[in-house]
């Protein structure tokens, strides 16, 4: 452990390279090119994770892909993946069918501060595929509501037909205790939502900017803009979270293809704080 | 007593809340309140733009027609937003459709009316200009956001 070259904690050894097959127990469409694989974990303790968490999986014969869980953190026993397909190995995950084994090895990566949501209102932005490392944040806040101050969630998408959890997010708008609103940049006119970015909702959601804490994921620029608009409202950048994303390799930031600036995303992130990483966003060689 | 009522409500519109007690009443002499139905058009393209609309509540779906491509709708506006800076800039037409998706009311704000004050006492139309100023800006910076197509595959 000595000779390697970053200071990783002791359960970091050559075992997080090997990944764990398991069984696809369900497989969902959720839009065109979005799909949802799940699985069932036998073992003891299942499959633990925190939300904002990532997971290497590894398609037989085509490689391995980082992919967020998007399930219940408090329902060990079944792991839940949301992917885009849009390369070699995402598009042969498409492909897979019950039944079929995925490598599997995680969880990786600095997991959103759900500790730091006690007390205080929580404002969830999601872009995109984007919704799907968040959704785990959401079960938890709607487990632990009464620990909570406002839930706000404001997600949006390119157009009606690419919005995910479409089901969950309906059964979500019911609750009295969680304000939602669903936006897409471009609709026709069968969309009876809303047509527009997803700042212009911040402002008009309820909850107090002072004692609050935000949590985004989605499209950098979407990411940007969102956090232009919190200081805006007058938010501190200290409590605004973003998760990031760069080509992720082993998972455990012993290849340095995940190097962020100074970071490593696969170790330090995904999940940074905005005023950590806001000067590396505006870096076009990084 | 019908204007001061009228001047009231205004108050609560964002783009009026916090201008002066005179400023309010001045503006509310130009103002009337409008309701459209679910499916009408509060405006079409290149129709005359004569009305600054301020939305009280409901929803306003903004389109644009494209021949054979369809109608795409390109912004909904809701309460506390603001619509139709065409009626304050030559050649004052609308340069899209404005229908209801919902009930909605609104403010509709005379613009003839309303460009007479704004030259005939330069405090109001600071004021007034300043916070129309700021809707720009904030929409504009919507659109930039908008337009960047963010969530298409590979961006």
């Amino acid at each position: 452990m000595k000779n390697l070259p970053l200071d990783l904690p002791a359960k970091m050894t050559l075992d997080v390279m090997r990944p764990e097959f398991l069984p696809i127990t369900r497989v969902r469409s959720e839009s065109r090119d979005v799909f949802t694989l799940e699985f069932e974990v036998s073992r003891p303790g299942g499959f633990c994770f925190a939300p904002g968490q990532f997971n290497m999986l590894y398609a037989f014969g085509m490689g391995e892909s980082a992919i967020s869980i998007s399930g219940d953190p408090a329902r060990p026993e079944k792991l839940v993946h949301t992917i885009r397909a849009v390369g070699t190995v995402t598009r042969a995950m498409q492909a897979l069918r019950k039944g079929d084994l995925v490598g599997v090895r995680g969880p990786f990566g600095r997991p959103w501060p759900i500790e730091e949501m006690k007390g205080k209102d929580v404002v969830i932005i999601a872009g995109g595929i984007g919704l799907a490392p968040l959704r785990p944040v959401i079960y938890h806040a709607l487990r632990h509501r009464e620990t909570l101050g406002k839930v706000v969630v404001i997600y949006g998408s390119r157009n009606p037909a690419d919005l995910i959890f479409t089901k969950e997010i309906e059964k979500w708008r019911k609750k009295l205790d969680l304000q939602i609103e669903v936006t897409v940049d471009v609709a026709d006119r069968s969309w009876k939502g809303h047509t527009g970015v997803v700042t212009k909702h911040m402002g008009r959601m309820d909850f107090d900017p002072a004692n609050a804490i935000a949590m985004m994921c989605g499209p950098e620029i979407m990411m940007r803009f969102s956090a232009r608009e919190f200081e805006r409202l007058g938010m501190p950048t200290k409590d605004v979270w973003v998760t990031m994303e760069r080509n992720m390799r082993c998972g455990a930031a012993l290849c340095g293809h995940c190097q962020f600036g100074p970071s490593f995303i696969c170790k330090d992130g995904p999940v940074y704080r905005y005023d950590d990483v806001a000067r590396l966003l505006g870096i076009r060689e990084i | 007593m019908e204007t001061q009522s009228l001047a009231r409500s205004l108050r609560d519109h964002s783009l009026v809340k916090g201008l002066l007690d005179g400023h309010v009443e001045f503006l509310s002499g130009c103002t009337k309140n409008v309701r459209i139905a679910p499916g009408r058009f509060l405006f079409r393209e290149g129709a005359r733009a004569d009305e600054l609309y301020l939305v009280r509540s409901g929803k306003i779906a903004l389109e644009v027609h494209d021949g054979g491509r369809g109608t795409a709708v390109v912004e909904t506006i809701g309460a506390d937003d603001t619509l139709g800076w065409a009626a304050l800039n030559p050649p004052y037409r609308w340069s899209l459709d404005a229908r209801a998706v919902e009930t909605t009311l609104l403010f509709a704000i005379d613009s003839t009316c309303l460009r007479q004050k704004l030259e005939a006492d330069h405090s109001f139309g600071y004021a007034f200009t300043k916070r129309l100023m700021n809707e720009i800006h904030e929409r504009l910076e919507r659109v930039r956001l908008q337009s960047l197509d963010v969530y298409r595959v590979g961006s």
